[in-house]
């Protein structure tokens, strides 16, 4: 199986619209920062206009870490489109090419050939995510500095200690690669039924949307399903940058407010995976191969 | 005829005790404010705690200036601090003023276990941002033990100080900074915060007093300052 997906690795990054994604990231980073580096006074003037009434904010907010959080924010919105155009290929590509049949007569089993493609897919998605890490955090912190983290949510500011932030990142990118490899088994498992990656890849980007204004929309008929949608769940990597206060309302330092948030996402995340990944290889399994 | 001689009395008695008692109430804000005087600048460093039911922060290092007659400056050892506007500027140069005030004595009170009087000082003019300020003095020490100011602009702030080391220069150890702190909201929008906060945690975050506490470790005095630190 190693040497099939040391193949289907060849094969997508044979492919120019591999590095299309990564220019594309590339290119999205960039402009947050030089927009930032530019003019990022004012965007925090307006982001803080109503907190800044009451209160005399003193310190580095616009530092690498405060980018990065910033970058996630906006960039797993759409980093899943760029999963999606590769995952939802892995399978409808070689059908549409005719490839298909030909790679089913190798000396394999078909689960080694799917799960050797899935695994392809998994790695792309992490490459991909370790590389927003690199230009996002690293790059960030060079080009910003660091300082403590100053995030405001809906109802409250949460300042998390410079000393305490790197291991909060590292914990948000790793359950961010769950939720984008849960993107990438369902392009996976979607691409199984077509002959062609349009529809794979629309179908995936239009299951996500349709998803994510689930999950958003808070209204009670909708808030039944809510809890089993993956698009809930996704987000759960912002519970990395809340910590616990004592009684006294002193920071607990590495701690997380929710951790049982985070194993409930990450368990349902899961099961999104082995469901769609799984169905994806019982189903090639007994697939009749036309193409 | 007698009556009229009694009501005299009272009368010259009453006057002549308030005028005595006011005297003894701008004495004593002129005795404070002498201690203080003796102070020329300061460095102090110290610990901050932010109690603010909204904002959660970690316990983070200061360091505090100050120079005659009012420049003051806090500043976080590294990190990012917040802190309630104006209120917190509120320092020994400004916390007591002699000129365009009228001192009126309110009576005693009890501060942790030392007896106070309680002075409050009325501006004279109407444009002050200080509304009222009233101050809690510990007589036999000549310390400050608790300020309460009431702003045009920015609200109520009322402060509390520990004496330890540095008594002798009306220096406290600890203050204690409580101000009523304003429930705040954001577009989502903005936060990209689309999960609602639960209501239990809405709850705790309304209707609480925001607390700043800053224990000081240590103090340089008339050691000189350079302007500049202040800009």
């Amino acid at each position: 199986m190693w040497v099939h997906l040391r193949i289907e690795l060849y094969k997508i990054f044979r492919k120019p619209r591999t590095y299309l994604a990564f220019a594309a990231i590339t290119a999205l980073i960039a402009v947050i920062q030089i927009g930032l580096f530019v003019d990022g006074k004012e965007y925090t003037e307006f982001v803080m206009a109503d907190f800044a009434n009451s209160f005399a904010v003193d310190g580095k907010i616009l530092n690498g870490y405060f980018i990065c959080y910033v970058i996630l924010q906006l960039l797993l919105i759409h980093v899943p489109l760029l999963i999606a155009l590769i995952a939802a290929d892995m399978i409808s590509g070689e059908a549409n090419m005719g490839t298909l049949r030909l790679l089913l007569t190798k000396p394999q089993s078909r689960t080694a050939i799917v799960t050797a493609k899935f695994l392809a897919s998994v790695i792309y998605t992490l490459l991909l995510l370790i590389w927003i890490a690199i230009l996002g955090l690293f790059v960030s912190t060079m080009i910003f500095g660091t300082d403590d983290l100053f995030i405001m949510k809906s109802s409250y500011v949460v300042i998390v200690k410079e000393s305490d932030v790197f291991w909060r990142y590292a914990g948000a990118f790793c359950f961010a690669a769950l939720a984008m490899v849960t993107v990438a088994s369902l392009g996976f498992f979607l691409s199984f039924f077509a002959e062609n990656s349009i529809g794979p890849i629309v179908a995936t980007m239009s299951v996500i949307i349709v998803c994510t204004i689930l999950s958003t929309m808070n209204i009670p008929i909708f808030n039944i399903i809510k809890p089993y949608l993956f698009t809930t769940h996704m987000i759960t990597w912002k519970e990395f940058f809340d910590f616990k206060v004592n009684d006294a309302n002193e920071a607990i330092v590495g701690s997380i407010q929710y951790p049982e948030r985070i194993i409930h996402s990450s368990i349902v995340l899961l099961v999104h995976i082995i469901g769609f990944a799984g169905g994806a290889i019982l189903l090639f399994r007994k697939k009749d191969i036309l193409s | 005829m007698k009556s009229f001689n009694i009501f005299i009395v009272v009368f010259l008695f009453a006057f002549i005790s308030v005028n005595v008692s006011a005297q003894d109430v701008n004495t004593l804000v002129m005795k404070v404010k002498n201690k203080l005087d003796q102070v020329n600048d300061y460095t102090a460093e110290g610990k901050m705690k932010t109690d603010i039911a909204f904002i959660k922060a970690p316990v983070g290092g200061v360091k505090v200036f100050y120079k005659k007659p009012n420049k003051f400056k806090l500043q976080r050892n590294g990190g990012i601090s917040v802190l309630p506007k104006g209120g917190v500027s509120i320092n020994i140069g400004n916390m007591i003023v002699t000129t365009g005030f009228t001192a009126i004595d309110a009576g005693f009170a009890e501060i942790g276990k030392v007896k106070t009087r309680i002075i409050k000082l009325l501006p004279n003019g109407d444009n002050n941002d200080i509304i009222l300020s009233t101050l809690y003095i510990d007589e036999a020490n000549l310390l400050i033990m608790k300020s309460i100011t009431s702003t045009r602009e920015n609200g109520t702030y009322e402060m509390e100080m520990r004496y330890g080391k540095f008594a002798e220069y009306g220096l406290p150890d600890k203050v204690f900074f409580s101000f009523n702190a304003k429930d705040y909201k954001l577009p989502k929008g903005i936060t990209l915060e689309f999960e609602d906060t639960d209501q239990a945690t809405k709850d705790k975050l309304k209707g609480k007093k925001g607390r700043v506490e800053i224990t000081y470790s240590a103090y340089e005095i008339n050691k000189g300052i350079a302007d500049s630190i202040f800009k």
